[in-house]
């Protein structure tokens, strides 16, 4: 790969991160809107919490990673630290591999 | 820095967790980028210039396996869009000034937003912002160059689970969207409790938002290009309009 290609995909992103913020200046946002751009988001964020926890490459990631996930879904869900979810996450998932599952 | 807002130990410490975490995907990119032909300038820029990992990952890999570099842009673009609607939900973070918006825009990635979204306040909302995309920014550019310096000597951090770290970060900073906050028994106050009522039916609303989200992505992942399924996802908004 060289430099231009590595330059428009900077370009369209940045252009992709710009466009929201330009939109909003221009257009006057109701408390509604702005509370359905939240859910937005947040449906967003949670499609990509399931993609990347349960797919690989467009199939199934194997058992460890969801495993290593939901264990620090449980974590969270008990107001376990942030430090601790993310560290026992991964945690999980590496010893699961190291011992031979997928 | 003023601008940065309050900030608490919690968070610096939050946000340093998943920073770290990044690091260590960051210099996995790095090594993998040399492996497949790039100089360890070009992996740098890239890194700094595109700063969002999905993308690169899928950019180089595209490459690697025989494509050309259109079909790679195109793919990482694809990934990348989700950033349009990031950006709607997060004007009150970026400021006022034009120099500070231009620079906060760059700052925006997944874990910067989840940050953000999960504060109460627009002060804090402020802080988690410019504090977690600031940290993944060092983190991940400084991880890419030490990676791509080492090259193929380092492991993948598959081997360490951390793509498991990722997702698990951004599930823990969504869950309290899902959950009303429980409370006080017997405050009697008017308003209170019409608070409280509106927070638990904002609290469905984001269950049913999410749920749908999720079938969306997972049913439509086998069938779409990277990027597309999450994007299809905002149609789950559609769930709670009347």
């Amino acid at each position: 790969m060289t430099l231009l290609p590595i330059l428009i995909l900077a370009a369209g992103t940045y252009a992709f991160r710009l466009a929201g913020p330009l939109l909003s200046q221009r257009l006057q946002v109701s408390a509604r809107v702005q509370g359905l751009l939240s859910l937005s988001a947040i449906a967003l964020l949670t499609a990509l919490v399931a993609t990347a926890a349960l797919t690989a490459n467009g199939g199934f990631a194997g058992w460890a990673r969801p495993a290593g996930v939901l264990a620090g879904a449980v974590l969270a869900w008990r107001k376990w630290p942030f430090v601790v979810v993310v560290v026992s996450a991964a945690a999980v998932t590496g010893l699961l591999r190291m011992s031979g599952v997928g | 820095m003023r601008a940065m807002g309050p900030v608490d130990r919690s968070l610096v410490r939050d946000v340093a967790a998943i920073a770290a975490a990044s690091g260590v995907i960051g210099a996995s990119f790095g090594a993998i980028a040399v492996a497949s032909g790039l100089s360890v300038w070009l992996a740098s820029a890239m890194s700094v210039l595109v700063f969002a990992g999905g993308s690169q990952f899928m950019a180089v890999g595209v490459v690697a396996g025989g494509g050309s570099p259109v079909a790679a842009v195109i793919a990482g673009l694809l990934l990348n869009a989700r950033h349009l609607p990031f950006g709607l939900t997060l004007t009150d973070v970026l400021g006022e000034r034009w120099p500070m918006r231009l620079l906060g825009t760059h700052l925006m990635v997944d874990e910067s937003v989840a940050f953000a979204l999960a504060q109460p306040t627009p002060e804090r909302r402020k802080a988690a912002y410019w504090w977690c995309g600031g940290a993944l920014f060092i983190a991940w550019n400084v991880g890419v160059v030490l990676g791509a310096l080492a090259g193929s000597t380092l492991g993948n951090p598959e081997a360490l689970g951390l793509d498991a770290a990722f997702p698990a970060g951004l599930l823990a900073l969504l869950l309290p969207s899902f959950f009303a906050p429980s409370s006080g028994a017997g405050e009697g106050v008017e308003g209170e409790t019409a608070r409280a009522h509106e927070a638990r039916a904002a609290a469905v609303r984001a269950r049913w938002v999410a749920g749908g989200a999720v079938l969306i992505a997972l049913a439509t992942t086998p069938f779409l290009p990277a990027g597309v399924p999450v994007l299809l996802a905002l149609l789950a908004v559609g769930l709670v309009l009347r």
